[in-house]
């Protein structure tokens, strides 16, 4: 008795092969490591002198970004000039939907410019879905964040970057710290994370900010820090809005750092050769303090470094399942 | 004009009526059924031995969008809609642009379907002025000018104190009152179901607690002044179970559900499918069951469709930002007949809760076929099986999670006040 449902928001085509990038979601573990192994190939090319491979040759991407943002935006438009792309950067807060036009209208205009592909960032939960749905068929869609949904590219890096400090997923335990409710970027780990097998993925933050029904999300709730952290592989941290003050999810960013900021004496429970991620930009003194963001455990820099490498893989990925097979990549 | 309708399968829930017999109908009144009167030539027979002949159903929830919205359906457009659905008398909504709030609007809305002339409309007011919730609107005045109930909708009231006297000041001329029961500070900004579906799909949640706090809340109140109430668009079980609760100890109040709510549930917004998009929200199986019981137990009374006709661009966007509502006036009566198929409701009672029972909470003589009465009346083939597409949609509204569902069920003829507003075009 369900409805009926749009195949063009489908992600992948018959062969299995990457359209859209739009959720972590219902994706095949095979898919995954297929995404992190093209990363591998790309990190070196990252490194190099000449930093560009010619994947993406005459095909234009659009960057299209509805919210700010710095670095995601920044690392694709490295990883799409990296693969020898035309990148359009649109930056909508600040043109068209002041102006009052539609997203679709947005989106029709810049189609008649002849773009192959759109990166997008946007406030509302599944609009990347929505224009996956609404897009040219040869046209890729990646999702760059929307709304509390997902955010496949900053899971995959993340997953990239715990794979070269711990190579098995499956002998792992995962703590993820902080603001689950409003946070797309746990969504998309938390998607990851189970589909590559790990075991154990426990989270905390206090309760308004755990969302209903979280531990079908395939997850550990726990009371607290210490429950959440004890002897695991991974801590990742999210980042805390500052307006949660005003939403009464809580009473200050003393009392959060108090109980969920970590600190090189709270975290003497993780196990001794753990990493500590962030996704970034860190609010020093609320989610961790300064000696853990610097200090040897964590990898919050290599996290930044690895997003161009996967993001360079999805939307090579996603070109080359296109008839004629794209820019002629091999994905 | 003098109609027989002959050979039918009548069914008139209130009469307790179920047997085949002719139906005839003159000066707009039904005049007998079984044999005709003494001396009574028909102008016209028309052959219904394979149909069903009922009550012209009355919805409970239908906006249709005038004044205000005429972008996305007009009242000529939706009552000839609601026609080709059997459905003859429509309760809207008082929140229109203007809002209902004065006999003004509320003489507009009337004028406007007796020039269109397809069904009867009988609207609800505004309880409060602009549904701000702070001044009662002049609901005397509104009920003189032919307002059926008032109503606040989803709005809140600005304190519990304007909400009692409001309830107070209604009961005094004897008003029902609508209670749509959504805690606004509960439900802010939310689209969808709150609980795992809602997480994983990031969506804003609008808890359960949303409706049962509304509801609990407006028993006390309602227990208090005395009014006589009717809670709209019922969405969660444990609503139900508390209206059950009260009705057992006495409070005499009744309850309905909007049809989709009888069948889809928070699955159905999966991949963000905003033509599901409803306020209250689609919530669980548990909840959707829950509803089906109330409905078999009589706890809640009525069906309603909560129609919403929107124009393509309200359902263009992504799903938090895409218009709430369902284009649902001509999936009333096959959904209702689902609960049939579905063992929920015999064919009889099923009936009911779109003819008798609405009527019967309204407080009106009519959703019957006693003779003397007006000939409002529904007929329908209960063996037609049909598609929904936007081709067969006479609503303005294309926006239904419905389109392409095969349905059983069809109507043939309506008659208002005994006169053939629509017509099956066969073949």
């Amino acid at each position: 008795m369900s409805t009926s449902q749009n195949p063009r928001q489908n992600q992948v085509d018959e062969q299995g092969a990457l359209r859209h990038f739009l959720t972590i979601e219902g994706l095949k573990r095979e898919l995954l490591l297929d995404i992190l192994d093209t990363a591998e190939s790309f990190a070196g090319v990252t490194a190099q002198t000449v930093k560009k491979v010619p994947l993406l040759r005459g095909k234009t991407i659009a960057n299209l970004f509805f919210e700010v943002s710095t670095r995601t935006r920044t690392t694709f438009e490295l990883a799409a000039k990296r693969l020898s792309a035309d990148v359009l950067n649109i930056n909508i807060t600040s043109s068209s939907a002041s102006k009052g036009e539609s997203l679709l209208d947005t989106l029709r205009n810049l189609e008649a410019m002849y773009v192959d592909m759109f990166v997008v960032r946007h406030n509302d939960s599944g609009s990347a879905h929505f224009i996956a749905g609404h897009v040219a068929p040869h046209v890729s869609v990646i999702n760059a964040g929307d709304g509390r949904h997902a955010h496949p590219t900053q899971a995959m890096l993340d997953m990239f970057t715990i794979r070269r400090h711990k190579p098995d997923f499956t002998a792992l335990k995962v703590a993820i710290v902080g603001d689950i409710y409003h946070s797309r970027v746990a969504r998309s780990q938390i998607h990851a994370l189970n589909i590559l097998g790990v075991p154990e993925i426990r989270v905390v933050a206090p309760r308004t900010l755990i969302p209903g029904g979280a531990e079908n999300l395939g997850v550990h709730v726990c009371a607290d820090l210490n429950e959440c952290i004890e002897d695991v592989d991974v801590v990742i941290t999210l980042r805390l809005q500052r307006e949660r003050m005003q939403g009464a999810f809580l009473p200050s960013e003393h009392e959060y750092f108090h109980l969920y900021g970590l600190t090189e004496e709270k975290l003497e429970c993780i196990k001794p050769d753990a990493i500590v991620m962030h996704p970034g930009p860190i609010n020093r003194g609320v989610e961790m303090d300064s000696a853990v963001a610097d200090g040897e455990r964590s990898v919050i820099l290599e996290q930044v470094t690895n997003g161009i490498a996967v993001r360079m893989a999805v939307m090579s990925m996603c070109m080359a399942s296109r008839a004629d097979g794209g820019g002629g990549g091999e994905g | 004009m003098k109609i027989t309708l002959q050979g039918g399968r009548v069914i008139d829930p209130a009469n307790k009526i179920d047997e085949r017999m002719d139906v005839h109908v003159a000066a707009g009144q039904i005049a007998a059924l079984g044999n005709a009167p003494d001396g009574f030539t028909p102008n016209r027979i028309i052959d219904v031995s394979e149909q069903i002949v009922c009550p012209g159903f009355i919805d409970l929830g239908a906006r249709l969008r005038e004044p205000g919205d005429r972008h996305k359906a007009t009242i000529a457009s939706e009552t000839a809609a609601a026609a080709s659905a059997g459905i003859t008398t429509l309760i809207c909504p008082p929140d229109t642009n203007p809002v209902a709030d004065t006999p003004a609007v509320i003489e507009l809305i009337h004028t406007t379907a007796e020039q269109a002339g397809m069904a009867r409309i009988l609207p609800t007011g505004a309880i409060t002025q602009g549904l701000k919730g702070e001044q009662l609107s002049e609901i005397a005045a509104l009920k003189e000018a032919g307002c059926i109930a008032v109503s606040n909708i989803m709005q809140p009231y600005s304190s519990t104190q304007v909400q009692r006297r409001a309830f107070e000041y209604a009961a005094t001329f004897g008003l029902s009152i609508f209670i749509h029961p959504l805690d606004q500070g509960l439900a802010a900004g939310g689209c969808a179901h709150e609980g795992a579906i809602c997480t994983r799909m990031g969506l804003t949640g609008i808890p359960e607690a949303a409706e049962t706090m509304a509801v609990a809340r407006n028993l006390v109140i309602i227990e208090q002044t005395g009014v006589r109430a009717h809670f709209a668009r019922l969405s969660s079980a444990r609503a139900a179970q508390m209206i059950s609760r009260a009705r057992y100890d006495g409070l005499p109040i009744t309850a309905d559900v909007a049809a989709h709510q009888l069948f889809l549930t928070e699955h159905d917004i999966w991949q963000f499918n905003s033509e599901c998009h409803v306020i209250p929200p689609l919530r669980s199986d548990r909840d959707r069951d829950g509803l089906r019981d109330g409905l078999a137990q009589g706890v809640i009374q009525c069906i309603c469709s909560d129609h919403q006709p929107h124009e393509a661009d309200a359902k263009l966007a992504p799903f938090p930002s895409t218009e709430p509502g369902i284009s649902a006036l001509e999936t009333l009566l096959p959904l209702t007949l689902r609960m049939v198929t579905d063992g929920v409701l015999d064919l009889g009672d099923a009936i009911a809760t779109i003819s008798s029972q609405p009527a019967s909470v309204l407080g009106i003589d009519s959703g019957n076929l006693s003779a003397g009465n007006v000939a409002d009346i529904c007929v329908f083939d209960p063996e037609r099986e049909w598609i929904l597409d936007e081709d067969t949609l006479v609503s303005h509204g294309l926006n239904t999670p419905f389109l392409g569902w095969h349905l059983k069920g069809r109507v043939t003829h309506t008659l208002l006040a005994g006169r053939p507003v629509y017509e099956l075009n066969d073949d």
